[in-house]
């Protein structure tokens, strides 16, 4: 618990209505986009400005308090779960777009400005910020630099890294990081990389330039339906292999599909095991071109039906049913546990049948959506909170799931981040000289783990424990205790 | 050959010996002089795993530049950053360690946007590997693109996994005669439309603009754009790439005379510090964002041209002055990198002076 003291010195340093301690205004920052994780905040502080952020940070560092950095808080992987003795720092209240520069195509904004705020801002330029992940309406800019998040258009055009160009980012020792520039490289060390996907481990973010990209001519999505997962698979290379690099190429199996379309009803075959969407976009005549070689493609790779949306109507409509896949699989059970895990492609059908393998095992359901492009999949698994135990093996069968990406040659977050949630599996994917390198790197910028503390990077004990208990054939011992 | 380096990095670290990291040889001429026994590369070579559907190559460090775009052009594919090979013989290895990209960086990305994975060597001769052969990965701090553009100062990296791209159908090169504050716009304002652009370039009063995508998409800009179309592109582009045009070779320049790389914001007007020099002295690239300079002038002028339109300069082919070939760093910018030395090559052995005098 922090000292009455320490809150009292807080609160000069901010006005009243910017520090909060009672109860009930702090229960709605228990947990972030991943409620299965919940810790009640000791004090939340939502500074207005950077100099306020640099104060607080000065006063935690004097005080040796932690400081857990939180966007909007729509993470998946409790990155911004509340910490016990830390102060939760809510930068939401930086909202300003401070610059757009529509001819260097690239604006300034604060790091609680929300991602699409920022398409809409800039779109009469004829401009746009291409990362757009699914929570794109209230994630913020901050949040998304310190995940490196994706979206469905990142095959084409890449992960946060690839679209931010300089931040202010200040050290918990209140020095002020002033990191990449207007150009487009830096002197040094590619320290945009590294704060890129930190997790708030490194340094807290106060501006973010990001680069815009103008709006693509036109764009087309194809949907081709298939009556086996496996050759939906084997489609998705051979476009690749045929020159088309879509701008979006996600696949649903069919609890998915058949989900999605009792939710949404976006017209989707029913008799099918697996649905792609393939979008793609750029010149008008570039548009036309790789439409009739994905066809050709889709055809050939043993498609059972292949529709083009020849409106942008119709091209909503078919995306209606992707993007409404979390929330309709979210009807067939009480509860779903999201993963994130990325895989090479060719191995999706040997990892989707170990999917269903493991689903019998553990008697829970699972319904897969697969960015599919970029082998990013996203296998939800339904269970029920209420009922004892039902969590514990749901998130003991995420594990499975994960460490088998490891084992085929993939990772175990594609996008979301290691947060709390994956901090085991980082000792499946990271052997201990690298996570000892890890380390350093933290060290290199926060020498007294004041920042985020117990998150994305495993201590060498922990992964020892937990080594010793994972050997036991996957079981962990006492499944019912909570594992964090 | 791997574990002959690891016992070499392990001496070298025992006994405080510095290394100099050493590929194919193609840009020595590139950062501050180093000093130490040389640590060569090239027989740490081959193509690992490339799998064209996966757009996905894993190649060893000493692997010619030359022997993986060839095997990418089998499979009509290509690596988009279009890395510069100067003098010939580049490595993989090289290239990345370098960070440097060519004509089309501004249009498809940097090397480092393409750096899906590496192995290495740290300076205590532990190997590492990081990153991995997938697109999207975001476990773990992000250490591969760290060592993009390190100059080997972290470490040794001896395998590297890249994503590359298909080779576009159709590539066509338009020129238009252009003032230099003109091209300049012109190339910012077409960036702001849906073009196919793929690479940028003003000299001597002459903007090229290379335009690459479906054979239908390219004729379509052409039409839009107008512009003289040029015989013999690719040439153009490769000699822009390598410097191999007379104007990047500072010998032929009058003494003292030092080839400068401005990197400054690509709508930044014509910078005063090329003015004296005429025309002929400065070529554009990147949209605007890169400026070569053909200068005489203190590296301070420089630098402060640089800085006050949001870039960097840097010393390319010259005689570097006292502080290093690069600008120098803001005190806690210097901090961080001085502590991710200490803690990745704790002897200072490898390529010391090669990125700052003194580390």
């Amino acid at each position: 618990m922090l000292s009455p003291a320490f809150i009292t010195q807080l609160r000069r340093l901010l006005p009243e209505h910017c520090v909060l301690n009672e109860r009930e205004d702090l229960l709605p920052f228990e947990s972030d986009g991943l409620a299965a994780y919940r810790n009640t905040p000791d004090v939340v502080v939502l500074p207005e400005n950077e100099a306020q952020v640099t104060a607080i940070l000065q006063l935690c560092h004097r005080h040796k308090v932690a400081v857990v950095a939180r966007g909007a808080g729509t993470g998946l992987a409790a990155g911004a779960l509340p910490v016990d003795g830390a102060v939760l720092l809510v930068l939401a209240k930086l909202n300003r777009i401070k610059a757009i520069d529509p001819l260097a195509r690239t604006a300034v904004v604060e790091p609680g400005v929300r991602n699409l705020a920022i398409s809409e801002a800039v779109a009469a330029h004829g401009l746009y910020y291409a990362p757009d992940p699914s929570s794109q309406i209230a994630c913020s800019i901050g949040g998304n630099v310190a995940e490196n998040s994706g979206g469905v258009h990142c095959l084409k055009y890449g992960l946060t890294v690839h679209n931010i160009q300089k931040l202010r980012a200040w050290t918990i020792d209140g020095q002020l990081l002033e990191i990449g520039n207007e150009s487009l490289d830096a002197p040094g060390y590619d320290l945009l990389a590294l704060l890129t996907g930190s997790e708030g481990m490194l340094a807290v973010i106060t501006e973010v330039t990001v680069k815009l990209l103008p709006r693509p001519e036109r764009a087309q999505v194809v949907l081709a339906a298939f009556d086996d997962v496996a050759k939906a698979g084997a489609a998705v290379g051979n476009i690749i292999a045929a020159g088309v690099i879509p701008a979006g190429l996600e696949m649903m199996d069919r609890l998915a599909i058949q989900a999605a379309e009792a939710f949404v009803h976006a017209g989707y075959p029913l008799d099918c095991e697996a649905l792609l969407l393939c979008e793609v976009d750029g010149v008008n005549e570039e548009v036309s071109a790789d439409i009739y070689t994905v066809r050709a493609v889709l055809e050939a790779s043993g498609a059972t039906e292949i529709r083009t949306a020849d409106s942008e109507e119709q091209r909503l409509k078919f995306w209606a049913g992707r993007k409404a896949a979390f929330p309709a699989v979210g009807r067939l059970a009480p509860d779903y546990y999201c993963m994130d895990g990325t895989i090479p492609r060719a191995q999706l059908p040997h990892v989707l049948n170990r999917i269903r393998e493991m689903s019998a095992e553990f008697g829970l359901a699972v319904a897969n959506v697969f960015h599919a492009g970029d082998g990013n999949l996203h296998p939800l698994i339904l269970f029920d909170a209420n009922q004892p135990g039902e969590l514990a093996k749901a998130e003991q069968f995420g594990g499975r799931i994960l460490e088998l990406c490891v084992d085929v040659g993939g990772t175990i977050t594609g996008e979301h981040g290691v947060g709390l949630e994956k901090i085991n599996q980082m000792c499946a994917q990271f052997a201990t000289p690298e996570l000892v390198r890890f380390h350093d790197v933290k060290a290199a910028f926060d020498p007294e783990k004041l920042l985020n503390p117990g998150k994305a990077v495993p201590e060498l004990h922990r992964c020892a424990e937990w080594g010793a208990m994972h050997i036991r054939g996957g079981q962990l011992p006492h499944p019912e205790l909570p594992r964090f | 050959m791997l574990e002959t380096l690891i016992e070499r990095i392990r001496a070298a670290h025992d006994t405080r010996s510095p290394l100099i990291i050493h590929g194919g040889g193609s840009k020595t001429f590139y950062g501050g002089a180093d000093e130490g026994e040389v640590l060569g590369t090239r027989k740490l070579t081959g193509i690992v795993d490339y799998q064209p559907k996966e757009l996905v190559l894993t190649a060893r460090a000493g692997t010619p530049l030359a022997d993986i775009e060839a095997q990418l052009a089998d499979q009509n594919q290509m690596l988009a950053f279009e890395p510069p090979h100067f003098g010939g013989g580049a490595t993989l290895g090289g290239s990345i360690a370098a960070g440097l990209s060519g004509p089309r960086r501004p249009y498809a990305g940097a090397a480092r946007d393409f750096v899906l994975g590496v192995r290495m060597i740290d300076g205590t001769g532990q190997p590492l590997r990081f990153g991995g052969q997938v697109i999207k990965n975001v476990a773990g701090y992000d250490v591969s693109r760290l060592m993009v553009g390190a100059l080997g100062t972290l470490g040794l990296i001896t395998e590297v996994s890249l994503k590359v791209l298909p080779k576009p159908a159709a590539e066509s090169t338009l020129q238009f005669e252009l003032d230099e504050a003109a091209a300049i716009e012109k190339m910012n304002q077409w960036a702001g439309q849906p073009l196919p652009l793929s690479a940028t370039s003003w000299h001597a009063g002459l903007l090229s603009v290379r335009l690459s995508g479906a054979a239908s998409a390219v004729q379509a800009a052409q039409a839009r754009l107008g512009g003289e179309p040029v015989r013999d592109a690719a040439a153009f582009w490769l000699r822009l790439r390598d410097q191999t045009t007379p104007f990047f070779d500072i010998r032929s320049s009058s003494s003292g005379q030092s080839l400068w790389r401005l990197a400054v914001r690509p709508t930044a007007p014509p910078l005063t510090v090329s003015h004296r020099l005429g025309g002929d002295a400065q070529w554009i690239e990147w949209g605007g964002a890169v400026r070569w300079l053909i200068s005489d002038r203190p590296a301070a002028t420089l630098r402060e041209a640089a800085q006050s339109a949001g870039g960097h300069a840097i010393l390319f082919r010259g005689t570097a002055p006292h502080d290093g070939a690069f600008t120098p760093l803001a005190p806690a910018l210097l901090s961080v990198h001085r502590k991710l030395k200490q803690r990745f090559d704790p002897q200072g052995i490898f390529n010391h002076g090669r990125l700052y005098p003194d580390f």
